[in-house]
């Protein structure tokens, strides 16, 4: 699975959890809850959601990593790349 | 003869409007069975019966907006002959007059929509009044309403449904306004407030969720609410109502349920109860959380858990302020807040550390309690929070 797949299945996710979200105007360099309206269990949801489509685990402990939409992105394909 | 009326979903509700019978003339009703879907201005909420019973006449008709109290239907109690069957010599099916002549005239003027449909036609811009529905009896299904969205026209209905969006959550911010009002009218309130180091709780959920596979880790949340209903044992005094008969008084109660308040993606909040939280392991909380997230988003709830809440419980997460001090749900005599869990200095047998620290504050009805107690519960809530693995059980 290339970046741009990742990075689709990544907004496909996010949009599931907020509909209201205009994916062409997130910023992928900007911390993505401070773009969008996303509680904690928002978030739970999203990382759930794309550990459910990639079948990647994503440790709690990484989850200070994952800021932005373009961290989230390089994340993912990391570990694909490493499975 | 048994009179199944409208309940009240909290003290924001005066009226609802009916969506959906669940039953139909004829049924047999369970106790916690749900029976009717009612739209509320906050949400389309599942009504269960309290009693059992099997439906003699359903008298509301689909669409039939009604005040609290409103007699909905007749059930017959368990060996009950229905009146006209006595008449009839026992041979005939004494409701199917009366439930026809009411059912008619509501069908005819109000569909019949299931709560999912109803919500994924606003969202998808779709007319209910153009779909022809093929559930039970006409009802419009969600895949009447997929159907009917794969073949729309990209704008032309866009600005009614903006419209009648716009409109539910004006009347929601109306229903708050008016609780809100009336709290702050009737109720003293009073306010205290401690900083909790919650060192402890994070690192023994860091460790448990370590063990844990994704889909059941646990949210800090689930520590803070199960915490509150603890302490709450303690002092009762702020879980339960104070009742306006008899020149008022407070009623405390047994079983805590707290009430948590989730706010909606298109603005404004519930606070739908988390029945029995005190007596419930944490893995089973946060289930029973994230569904409760799910289906006050979605809008199907039920009529128990919009009505039952002892106490209200609002967390502003990581993403909040510092501190919230909010405003009690009559009749209710308390709520506790939660501000964002962040690291701060924290000065300790004369060290100067760094901590994540959460402000837990809590406004409480001074009819009912002091801010004395107030404090105390909160000190009480704070020495729980420094024993996470006590609170799994």
């Amino acid at each position: 699975m290339n970046e741009t797949e990742i990075r689709t299945t990544a907004l496909t996710t996010l949009l599931s959890i907020a509909p209201e979200v205009e994916a062409d105007e997130l910023r992928g360099d900007r911390p993505l809850r401070n773009q969008v309206d996303l509680d904690s269990m928002d978030w739970l949801n999203f990382l759930l959601g794309l550990h459910e489509k990639l079948k990647v685990d994503i440790p709690e402990a990484d989850y200070a990593r994952l800021i932005t939409l373009d961290d989230v992105v390089a994340y993912l394909q990391k570990k694909l790349g490493d499975a | 003869m048994i009179e199944f009326k409208l309940p009240s979903l909290g003290s924001d509700m005066d009226e609802g409007t009916l969506l959906e019978w669940k039953v139909g003339v004829g049924d047999t009703v369970k106790k916690g069975q749900v029976v009717a879907i009612v739209d509320t201005s906050k949400a389309a909420v599942d009504i269960e019966s309290w009693q059992e019973g099997r439906v003699h006449q359903l008298i509301a008709g689909i669409g039939q907006t009604m005040s609290v109290g409103t007699v909905m239907a007749l059930l017959l109690e368990a060996g009950e002959t229905a009146p006209a069957e006595v008449g009839a010599g026992g041979t005939a099916p004494a409701t199917a007059g009366p439930a026809a002549a009411i059912a008619a005239p509501a069908a005819a003027s109000r569909r019949m929509v299931s709560p999912a449909a109803r919500k994924h036609a606003e969202e998808k811009g779709v007319d209910l009044a153009n779909i022809t529905g093929t559930g039970p009896r006409g009802a419009v299904t969600l895949q009447d309403v997929e159907a009917a969205a794969a073949t729309l026209q990209p704008t032309p209905q866009a600005a009614p449904v903006a419209t009648k969006i716009t409109d539910r959550a004006a009347d929601m911010r109306k229903t708050i306004a008016a609780a809100m009002s009336r709290s702050k009218r009737e109720i003293p309130h009073y306010y205290v407030a401690e900083d909790i180091p919650l060192a402890a709780a994070l690192a023994w959920l860091q460790a448990t969720n370590a063990q844990r596979p994704m889909n059941e880790r646990l949210l800090p949340a689930v520590l803070l609410l199960k915490a509150v209903a603890i302490a709450l044992k303690r002092y009762p005094e702020l879980n339960g109502y104070w009742r306006q008969e008899n020149d008022g008084g407070f009623v405390p109660s047994v079983a805590i349920h707290l009430g948590v308040a989730i706010s909606l993606r298109q603005g404004g909040l519930i606070a739908p109860a988390l029945l029995d939280a005190d007596s419930k392991p944490l893995t089973l909380l946060m289930q029973e959380l994230t569904d409760l997230v799910k289906r006050t988003r979605a809008g199907s709830l039920k009529s128990s858990e919009m009505s039952e809440s002892t106490i209200t419980v609002t967390n502003l997460g990581d993403q909040g302020s510092q501190a919230v001090f909010g405003v009690i749900t009559p009749p209710q005599v308390a709520l506790v807040g939660f501000g964002r869990v962040a690291e701060r200095p924290w000065a300790e047998n004369g060290e100067l550390k760094v901590l994540p620290v959460v402000t837990a504050s809590l406004s409480a009805d001074h009819r009912v309690s002091d801010g004395h107690r107030g404090a105390l519960f909160l000190r009480e809530l704070s020495d729980l929070l420094q024993h996470p693995e006590d609170l799994d059980q």
